[in-house]
């Protein structure tokens, strides 16, 4: 198993960024790369980073288990992270979590028969000012939501 | 009168320009000014030290610590690399200035951290940010990008022979990695527990070099006092307290956002500024200062102004200056649970006291929501907070337990209702 050669010039960028004995510290990124790659990061992708970067694997896998964006199962190919905490709370995060669990008929930590949505619960995303919020596949926030918006964002995510 | 602050402002001021995160808006309002004379007059360390101390600039991520002290900690005369690192893994529900510093002033915070770099005697920096503001990675590297180019980061920086550089770090979703000598073992690569101290990070920081850790807005403040001199700074808030701060105001308010307003400004200034509580509704409680910070009763709130003396004294803290609006809806044991629940889920579980102990809370407050608590169950939370607090490594322990004990002091009668009766207090 490897990663594309676009993965390996990322993952080069970012150590590039360190000292040159200190390569583990592009280990969260090369993670991100891997997982953007892979959909989710399974133990041989682990391994994998852990060559690449000189590291015991083990090492690795403690960092992919500590950090909670990292997918160490399979996952839908939209995942969909709902912050609920206090603040995304009080502006409505409850009604629009429920929303998405009816529409898609999964709960929390569950993926959708096709495959298509993976449901989860987020912790704050500091950016409690636009809340509610959620994450698409870690990387694009969408903010203000509410029933009617989910509704687009869902329609858009074939 | 309606509650308006048309003064200087320290960091957001970009956001009244058209296009406020460009190089080209910063560098027509003043900006890489004070790097460039800093360099072309080679400003000793202690001067501009001395400036920051004058300024009475206090760290903006929680803590309030005088930031001219904590530069003066690092070592001067360190043969090897020392580095400065900036803080932006903005996690605490309820905080979301520090976002908005790097998505719309990106360059005062580059300048910031370059003019640290000098002062300290630096040879990178790294910027860690949360990693649910992925967008913000990417812009900001962009950002850097930009000032490479034009001459402001790498080698020979302006002219002047010295080479400095700074790099984006991500988070990738742990709260604890704010802690700075967690965000250190981040940057090493590594799951982020906090590291036992002393030694403090300016003696032993990131790679085991000397290294200063501060806050994103404490950072951006910095080109700011350098170019308009301490004393002004000072001026724009109160003794102390220097400055202006970004507060976020978040929860049962008319307008959520930031407001970039000065230290000492009177919350309820503030709440009007967000246009007041929610229409029909009113003010039940406070949290002043981040998710940790404990919490205010209205009335005891709206009687302080906004600074770290004022709600230290008032019982709470300033903390990030993330303000938490709760109206008369709000179930005072709902809102704990989950702040009681995100505590338990981001222990980062190497002390035995914040490990066992956050679980424990949760599930007693949680028992106490869902119409299974015991009569007892309140001086068990106290009891429990009490074998948390001081008794771990790191702030984290502390942090769970200031929610709890403020939430049952202030609150205490809802508590009981819904032991007792097994429902809601609220609406019934």
């Amino acid at each position: 198993m490897s990663l594309s050669a676009e993965s390996l010039s990322q993952i080069d960028k970012e150590i590039a960024k360190y000292p040159a004995d200190r390569k583990q510290s592009a280990v969260m990124a090369a993670l991100r790369i891997a997982q953007v790659e892979k959909g989710w990061l399974a133990n041989e992708t682990l391994e994998f980073v852990a060559e690449y970067l000189g590291m015991p694997a083990i090492a690795v896998y403690e960092v992919a288990t500590f950090y909670n964006m990292y997918d160490l199962e399979p996952c839908g190919r939209h995942k969909i992270t709902v912050c609920t905490n206090l603040p995304c709370q009080l502006q409505g995060a409850d009604t629009v979590a429920d929303y998405l669990k009816q529409k898609l008929g999964i709960g929390f930590g569950e993926t959708t028969a096709d495959g298509r949505f993976t449901l989860k619960e987020g912790e704050c995303f500091g950016t409690c000012g636009s809340g509610p919020l959620c994450l698409h596949n870690n990387h694009k926030m969408h903010t203000h939501l509410s029933p009617e918006t989910v509704d687009k964002l869902l329609d858009e995510l074939k | 009168m309606s509650a308006t602050y048309t003064g200087p402002k320290v960091c957001l001021w970009t956001l009244d320009h058209a296009d406020p995160a460009s190089l080209a808006t910063y560098v027509a309002n003043g900006g890489y000014e004070p790097l460039k004379k800093i360099l072309a007059e080679k400003t000793p360390a202690t001067e501009i030290i001395e400036q920051v101390k004058i300024s009475a600039l206090r760290g903006r991520g929680g803590a309030g610590f005088p930031t001219g002290l904590k530069w003066s900690f690092m070592p001067r005369n360190y043969d090897g690399d020392k580095y400065v690192v900036c803080n932006t893994d903005e996690g605490e529900p309820g905080t979301f200035k520090d976002r908005d510093i790097v998505e719309f002033n990106p360059h005062q915070l580059i300048e910031g951290m370059i003019i640290a770099g000098y002062t300290l005697g630096a040879k990178a920096g790294y910027n860690y940010i949360h990693g649910e503001i992925f967008e913000l990675y990417e812009s900001w590297e962009k950002a850097l990008e930009e000032a490479r180019a034009a001459g402001y980061l790498g080698k020979n920086i302006c002219g002047s022979g010295w080479d400095f550089d700074l790099h984006a770090h991500q988070g990738y979703g742990a709260y604890i990695c704010g802690e700075e000598t967690a965000l250190l073992e981040s940057i090493e690569g590594k799951k982020g527990q906090p590291r036992f101290k002393p030694p403090f990070p300016a003696s032993y920081g990131l790679f085991g070099k000397p290294t200063t850790i501060n806050n994103t807005e404490t950072l951006a403040s910095i080109p700011w006092i350098m170019r308009h001199g301490g004393q002004a700074f000072l001026e724009l808030g109160k003794p102390n307290n220097g400055g202006t701060k970004i507060f976020s105001i978040s929860g049962h308010v008319n307008k959520p956002g930031n407001y970039e307003i000065p230290l000492g400004t009177p919350f309820a200034d503030l709440l009007e500024m967000a246009g007041g509580v929610r229409d029909g509704h009113t003010l039940k409680a406070v949290i002043p200062g981040g998710s940790s910070a404990p919490v205010l009763p209205a009335d005891i709130m709206m009687g302080c102004t906004l600074d770290f003396d004022s709600i230290a004294k008032a019982g709470s803290m300033l903390g990030s200056g993330a303000v938490i609006v709760m109206d008369e809806t709000v179930c005072m044991v709902k809102a704990l649970e989950r702040l009681a629940y995100f505590y338990f889920e981001e222990s980062c579980g190497q002390c035995t006291p914040c490990r066992e102990g956050t679980g424990w809370m949760y599930r007693v407050i949680k028992r106490i929501e869902h119409g299974e608590g015991r009569p007892e169950d309140l001086d068990l939370l106290m009891s429990v907070g009490t074998n948390i607090a001081g008794r771990t490594i790191c702030a984290l322990g502390e942090a769970a337990v200031g929610p709890v004990q403020s939430f049952i002091t202030h609150f205490r009668e809802e508590f009981e209702y819904h032991i007792e009766n097994k429902k809601c207090m609220v609406g019934a």
